[in-house]
């Protein structure tokens, strides 16, 4: 019989992921027994092994497993993002576990696992691939989005995300069957060479984004975003919001610029509906909310809109733009769900616009810290999330689509209303109620100065990373 | 014609299944005691059952199941050519099964197999 | 001869997902869709699909049907909870959604169109499923596994973890 070749080196940042998660099960068998803090440690070591593997293997183009696997300068980019996702996770998770008594084997596995699922996401070369990694990465998240079992809304935000993305993987599914049925083949490179347009082909084009929807949280698939951001643990909400958001936008963009190239009219319409309708409903409803996961929630919907005007102008400079984009956003809102995790209390509560009257006085440096944070996500120089949004809005100018990138700018002074009165809030305002003192992280801090530089880098000196995210999708628009 | 035999096995499945429990009604001596006649179900109390609720615990036990039932799924095609397949299967299946193995080993001496 | 058994077979995978939808014990219900999926298994054996049908058996059948069943014996009501369905309106939207099926299907009657591309290689026994599985898709084989750990775990932190 004619064998595949096994050439792991063309998974190795997930492979490393992989083992670590097997080893942090292994570790979790032998005592201690109670304290668990060495687990993080490994899975930290592990992700930084990754993101070194991934800087090794940089340049390198392949195929690997018949086609299912693709390694390329694309999905070393997206590898590299998620190792950060995944990296300011695990380090916000430590302490924030610690002083709940949760800390445990199972958290920091499953929490690895989804790594595996996204950073297998970014190089899949199969829709089965695209599918399996996909429930991968989602299965495990359900999971930790339920993992303060104590908490009500905890269980409530794993059984939401549940049913709601059991009902989009269907969609996903059937949407693979569809185009399956059209092209007679699963694979991307041999879906784009039919360059299929029939009618079974657009109805499977527009399922696939259905279920793409739900993971990204476009509007209109956007209804469980925020509650399940309100429900899971905070720094479970972090790695939703950055890490299964870049994986899934970097499958979407794979799977629609390459193997759906002909189908391109047809989903930048689509397309164009969704980005116009998610930055205007999520800056919108942001406003109404005083619960700040929640604000945070509809802003990372709102963010989710400005990434798909990118894919809709295409080409170099738009998709390029997302990968960029996706990047700063990474950094940004890991960030900003960092100092909400470190100022929450134990019981939860303490994530309330009210609870941020005068923080500033009580906590000058997280306050300090978190309206950076906030002014990068507005779009405010000399952070990144202002060359994110140029080189977006540029792109869309660029391709013609002038309606778009005027929608976006005025969604983002829409959005400054909102990030503007937290900070308002913290410095301005009287402190209300006692608050609990506390504890200062170590682990938390040094995550929150990885993202800080990360903005500020990144906002400073873009030019390097721009050219790396537009020689990321190069080989995409071949 | 495959499927022919695979009904004529049913078929003889049924027969002897039915045979099994015709015949002792013909020939068996009957000495029916109150305790004898009364309904059995193993696990739980058979007159409670339209009120009465199943512990949750069963769930966790079945969705375990399910899981290995998967796995199972998958063993058989290998099974069936396991002599084409020769090493590079057995190999790839050790791979398979091993990340299994190593849920299971986790489960078991988390105590996620004990009743309590 | 085929067309007769399938069409026997139609017949009772629709009687019982009628027997379904009608019987208000949620056993019974059960049952009947043991019965649905066990026709549907038989369809597959039809369509020389063996693998398939031998999924549908030992998966849905049995090991799904077992989730079902638990769930139904947990979540059974007592007396206090069955009021009337607070829902119960809701049940009209069973009807244009009803409708747009009936007329797809018409549709399909009478407009005919192209039949979906032959996929390659039509065979579904074990053999063959089990030669694809250990060349073509030997990765997302493996990665099944991979996935099936993260099942294992989650089930562990979701249900046995202390507190």
């Amino acid at each position: 019989m004619d064998f595949p070749a096994v050439s792991l080196r063309a998974i190795l940042p997930a492979i490393v992921i992989l083992t670590t998660a097997a080893l942090v099960l292994l570790l979790d068998l032998l005592p201690p027994r109670e304290r668990k803090g060495h687990l993080a440690v490994v899975s930290l070591a592990g992700v930084v092994a990754a993101l070194l593997a991934t800087t090794w293997l940089w340049g390198g183009e392949s195929r690997a497993f018949r086609g299912m696997v693709v390694l390329d300068g694309y999905a070393l980019f997206l590898d590299l993002v998620i190792c950060y996702a995944a990296g300011l996770v695990v380090l916000l998770s430590m302490d924030y576990l610690r002083e709940r008594g949760l800390e445990s084997g199972e958290y920091y596995a499953l929490v690895l696992l989804a790594t595996v699922g996204m950073m297998l996401m970014a190089s899949a070369g199969d829709l089965i691939v695209v599918f399996l990694s996909l429930e991968l990465m989602s299965l495990s998240l359900y999971v930790l989005a339920g993992y303060f079992r104590a908490r009500l809304a905890s269980g409530e935000a794993a059984m939401k995300y549940f049913l709601l993305g059991a009902f989009a993987t269907s969609f996903f599914l059937y949407g693979i069957a569809l185009v399956y049925g059209s092209t007679g083949t699963t694979n991307l490179d041999r879906i784009a060479a039919s360059a299929s347009r029939d009618s079974l082909m657009m109805v499977g084009v527009a399922l696939l984004l259905v279920g793409f929807g739900f993971k990204i949280s476009a509007v209109p698939f956007h209804m469980w975003a925020p509650d399940v951001y309100v429900g899971a643990p905070t720094s479970v909400t972090a790695l939703i919001a950055t890490g299964s958001k870049a994986a899934a936008f970097a499958a979407l963009i794979r799977v629609l610029v390459t193997s759906l190239r002909s189908t391109q009219p047809d989903w930048t319409v689509l397309l164009w509906g969704l980005a116009a309708a998610t930055m205007t409903v999520g800056n919108v409803v942001a406003i109404a909310q005083s619960n700040l996961k929640r604000m945070l929630a509809y802003s990372s919907v709102a963010h989710v809109g400005y990434m798909l005007i990118g894919l809709v102008a295409g080409g170099v400079f738009g998709t390029g733009a997302v990968l960029f984009y996706l990047l700063v956003y990474t950094f940004t809102t890991a960030g900003a769900f960092g100092v909400v995790l470190l100022l929450e209390h134990a019981g939860g509560e303490g994530v309330s616009l009210a609870d941020y009257a005068g923080r500033a006085r009580r906590h000058p440096i997280l306050a300090l810290v978190l309206s950076l944070f906030l002014l990068s996500l507005i779009g405010i120089p000399p952070f990144g999330g202002f060359v994110g949004k140029f080189y977006l809005f540029g792109a869309a100018v660029r391709s013609g689509y002038i309606g778009l990138a005027v929608i976006g700018a005025l969604n983002t002074a829409v959005a400054s209303y909102y990030y503007l009165r937290l900070i308002v809030y913290m410095y301005m305002r009287e402190p209300e109620g006692v608050e609990a003192v506390s504890t200062p992280s170590f682990a938390g801090g040094l995550a929150l100065a990885v993202a800080l530089v990360g903005i500020v880098v990144l906002g400073v000196v873009p030019t390097p990373f721009i050219d790396l995210a537009q020689a990321a999708v190069t080989p995409l628009l071949r | 014609m495959e499927s022919l035999a695979l009904l004529m096995v049913f078929g003889f499945a049924a027969a002897v299944a039915g045979a099994l429990l015709y015949i002792p009604s013909l020939i068996a001596p009957r000495r029916e005691t109150p305790i004898k006649l009364e309904p059995f179900e193993c696990g739980k109390d058979p007159v409670a059952l339209p009120e009465g609720r199943f512990a949750i615990k069963f769930a966790t036990t079945a969705i375990f199941f399910i899981i290995v039932d998967i796995e199972l799924m998958f063993l058989w095609p290998w099974a069936v050519l396991y002599r084409t397949l020769g090493w590079f299967g057995f190999a790839e299946m050790l791979v398979f099964l091993g990340i299994l193995m190593l849920g299971f080993l986790y489960i078991w001496r988390k105590g996620g197999l004990e009743w309590d | 001869m085929q067309t007769a058994v399938f069409f026997a077979i139609a017949a009772i995978a629709v009687a019982s997902a009628l027997g379904l939808i009608v019987r208000r014990n949620p056993i019974h219900g059960a049952l009947f869709l043991v019965v649905n999926l066990g026709s549907v298994a038989a369809i597959y054996l039809m369509l020389n699909a063996q693998f398939l049908a031998a999924a549908q058996v030992i998966i849905y059948a049995g090991a799904i049907m077992v989730l079902f069943v638990f769930a139904i014996m947990v979540l059974i009501p007592g007396k206090e909870e069955t009021g009337p369905d607070p829902l119960r309106p809701f049940r009209l939207v069973a009807i244009p959604f009803g409708a747009f099926l009936l007329v797809e299907i018409l549709l399909m009657l009478v407009v005919r169109p192209a039949p979906p591309r032959e996929p390659p290689g039509a065979e579904g026994g074990a053999e063959a499923i089990g030669r694809l599985l250990f060349t073509d898709y030997l990765f997302p084989f493996e990665l099944t596994s991979v996935l099936l750990l993260a099942a294992l775990v989650g089930v562990l932190a979701l249900a046995k973890r202390k507190a």
